[in-house]
């Protein structure tokens, strides 16, 4: 830390001071991000990028960020201290992941000097919100195996494919799409990623459904998208060093030090019921089974921020592995799992069947318990990061795969049954 | 383990382990001293205390000290090698009474603390079988005869039963938990050798038939001993804990190297999906282990108001995760896991073992539970 740099316990009284003055108290949607309905939010989406401009204004914003781009040019340690001090207080959930992490966090990577001077300072005064265009519909975990493909055109690029299980693209701004420029080589020397608006001609943007009936999941349709060769990120080709660094950042997620949230051990009641909460509605605080499952979880939460506190300590230091993010990935997916188990059996019957006074309260956590395993498929399948962590982390052999060394377009695309 | 370490605290951590090394490696725990009385040399208690195995939790004005000013967090690496090394000797009850001491002005209790610190007499915790588990069991009783108190009932298991000097005894008094100092050869105390899990610890049940010690033999005040078992209780989380990631790291590097040595279908272990699956699975509850054993540590020796719930949460989760790491571990070394032969079943007594003492992971998860209903009820 240079001599010059404010220290992180002065910076926490100025941070709480300035978020006391400034931030009302946390939301309903902050966390879980679900409204109602679009036009809730789309007043929910308004109101987040005020709030970044107010923490740009207040110079918050990026805390970790360079000050040439907008940040603050500060510390992890910083950016722990305001996350202890926002707990309680809204705060622009929307632009957390995954606009900072991954979405800024490769720009300040990989972007040339323009691109970073365009971007980073539009993301942190609230004005770009960014979206990952990785998976698609004919594959989830393999992202390397992308079949969108671009063309070059004279000075552009053209488009075309589809891209999946984009969160909230229907309002979001922007997006980094990987894309594969090059069929002739193995699949990951022929990548190139590409800074894309979302809204234009040639994009088309489809809503999934999910189970649980809410919508935030998108689908994009590309057909001839032009893109200028200025807003390609990294080498042409070079696609997939970005990409490795991408995944980091994503499995990073919310401990990534370029997100500012409210991080600690308190649940915010706008996090949901408690266990104690959910447990006290059916009747069963009493109940030894029931406190049990309270205790594991209680013991589960303190046991994943203290492991995201050693990997972050550990990437920030340079010393851990940064396969290590896997572990994190891994742990958080399963540890996930079990809280909403554990929270749909404590709310028992409750989360069969309830009146619209109990949704929140006990049947919230059936349709939890129905989306349970999200958190285990989502930024990368713990199936994968079981092969990182024993590949990578354990050093054991690679599994074998039909497309190592063979040029992308003689690689096996299935079906062969039948 | 922690990432940034001092100097002085990797020493401290260093010559523990090579002193172990030198003393108690498996291949003598195995044969020699498995049917040892204490366990251990004459000789090998006292040079550890030198080294500071018992002086970590005790401030400097009462003869101890730590070197990093955070004690908790030295003894915490000791304890670490203690379990990688699966040694022997009362750790975790000497550290847990001698904490209990410091800063009790009475002459008996600056003594015994101060024997405890050169490793001169061991002294037992006796709560092992932690005062709030199965209430409703009738425990022992202390109560009061004039200027004396008269302790009757059986204490059990108590670790190195035979070999301590001193035992500190917590019952319930007429008015609240009591605490008391008694030496072991005092009249009434009958000991009998128990069987045990780790074949390199010592345990006994010791039994009060109408013992007598006088008043200035109570540690804290009569009936007012609850937070300082609940604060002894913490240390002794801390301590296990470590000892019980120091086993499972060791439990887990044997099989990590077996997995890439034995070969099956002409193919290492280490290639099977099925197997690397286990082994992710396993360094996820590793890695999770350490963190919670650190931050237990961390937050014991800060006094944080998280200090109860952290300690907890590392008993519980370490107390699960320990067993089924080293369980799984048996599996992957197939028969051979199983014979006395092999080193892994020392580290698999280890985590057993420690996961009963000082509060079972279920006691635990309902201290937390209660923890947590009170915030909120008084939120």
């Amino acid at each position: 830390m240079n001599e010059d740099m404010e220290s992180v316990a002065d910076f926490r009284l100025r941070a709480r001071e300035w978020i006391k003055a400034n931030l009302g108290p946390i939301q309903p949607w902050d966390l879980d991000q679900n409204c109602e309905n679009d036009e809730e939010e789309r007043r929910a989406v308004a109101r987040d990028r005020a709030l970044q401009r107010k923490l740009f204004d207040g110079g918050f914003a990026g805390i970790c960020f360079p000050g040439e781009y907008g940040g603050q040019g500060l510390t992890l340690e910083h950016n722990r201290a305001f996350n202890e001090e926002l707990i309680g207080h809204e705060f622009p959930s929307r632009f957390a992941v995954p606009t900072f992490s991954p979405c800024a966090a490769v720009l300040l990577e990989f972007g040339t000097p323009e691109q970073k001077a365009r971007h980073i300072p539009a993301i942190l005064k609230g004005e770009e919100v960014w979206v990952q265009m990785l998976s698609e519909p004919g594959g989830g975990s393999d992202v390397a195996g992308a079949t969108t493909a671009a063309v070059r055109d004279g000075d552009d690029w053209i488009l075309n494919g589809s891209k999946v299980w984009t969160s909230r693209a229907w309002w979001a701004d922007w997006g980094l799409c990987l894309a594969h420029t090059n069929w002739n080589v193995p699949k990951h020397q022929g990548l190139t990623v590409f800074l894309l608006p979302l809204h234009q001609p040639g994009i088309e943007i489809q809503r999934i459904e999910r189970l649980n009936g809410e919508s935030e999941a998108c689908q994009e349709f590309f057909s001839d998208v032009r893109i200028p060769d200025s807003d390609r990120m990294g080498e042409i080709d070079a696609g997939w060093t970005v990409g490795t660094r991408w995944m980091y950042h994503e499995r990073v997620g919310h401990n990534s030090p370029y997100v500012s949230r409210p991080v600690g051990l308190t649940k915010s009641a706008s996090e949901g019921p408690t266990p104690v909460a959910i447990a006290r509605k059916a009747g069963r605080l009493d109940d030894p089974a029931a406190q049990d499952m309270i205790g594991e979880a209680r013991a589960l939460r303190i046991v994943t921020h203290a492991l995201d506190r050693r990997l972050a300590a550990a990437a920030a230091s340079g010393k851990g592995n940064m396969d290590n993010s896997s572990i994190g990935r891994l742990f958080r997916g399963v540890a996930s799992v079990r809280q909403r188990t554990i929270a749909f059996d404590l709310a028992g019957s409750g989360a069969a069947a309830w009146t619209e006074e109990e949704e929140e309260a006990t049947g919230a956590q059936g349709m939890e318990f129905l989306m349970r395993q999200v958190s285990c498929i989502g930024g990368g399948t713990t199936e994968i990061a079981r092969n990182v962590v024993s590949e990578r982390v354990l050093g054991m052999p690679r599994e074998a795969s039909g497309d190592r060394g063979v040029a992308f377009r003689d690689v096996p695309r299935g079906p062969k049954r039948s | 383990m922690w990432h940034d370490l001092s100097s002085e605290q990797e020493l401290l951590r260093d010559t523990t382990a090579r002193f172990l090394d030198d003393r108690v490696p498996l291949s003598r725990q195995r044969k020699d001293l498995r049917n040892d009385p204490a366990g251990f040399d004459p000789g090998y208690w006292t040079a550890g205390a030198e080294l500071g195995w018992t002086m970590l939790l005790v401030g400097e004005e009462d003869g101890g000290g730590s070197v990093s000013g955070r004690g908790a967090v030295d003894l915490a690496l000791i304890a670490y090698e203690f379990g990688r090394h699966a040694a022997p000797g009362p750790l975790v009850d000497c550290n847990v009474v001698a904490a209990a001491l410091n800063g009790q002005a009475g002459d008996l209790q600056r003594g015994v603390l101060g024997e405890i610190l050169t490793g001169a007499t061991i002294a037992s915790s006796c709560l092992g079988h932690a005062p709030w588990q199965r209430p409703g069991e009738a425990g022992l009783t202390i109560r009061r005869d004039g200027d004396d108190v008269v302790i009757d009932g059986t204490l059990r298991p108590v670790e190195s039963a035979k070999q301590a000097g001193w035992f500190l005894v917590t019952g319930r008094g007429e008015s609240g938990m009591t605490q008391v100092l008694v030496p072991a050869d005092a009249p009434g105390i009958a000991i009998k050798g128990l069987k045990a899990l780790d074949v390199t610890r010592r345990f006994g049940a010791v039994t009060f038939d109408s013992v007598r010690a006088p008043a200035s033999a109570l540690v804290g005040d009569y009936g007012q001993a609850g937070d300082r078992v609940a604060s002894q209780i913490q240390n002794a989380a801390v301590i296990l804990s470590a000892e019980a990631v120091g086993a499972m790291d060791a439990a887990f590097q044997m099989t990590l190297d077996w997995a890439f040595d034995r070969y099956t279908f002409g193919r290492a272990l280490a290639s099977y999906q099925a197997l690397k699956h286990r082994f992710a699975d396993m360094k996820s509850w590793l890695e999770a282990s350490h963190a919670i054993s650190d931050a237990a540590a961390e937050a014991v020796a800060d006094r944080t108001p998280l200090a109860a719930e952290t300690a907890s949460s590392a008993k519980t989760y370490i107390g699960e995760q320990g067993p089924e790491l080293a369980q799984d571990c048996v599996q992957l070394h197939g028969g051979i896991g199983v014979t006395y032969e092999h080193d892994l079943h020392f580290f698999l007594r280890r985590v057993s073992l420690n996961r009963l003492l000082y509060g079972t992971p279920a006691e635990h998860r309902r201290l937390l539970a209660r923890i947590q209903i009170e915030q909120e009820n008084a939120a």
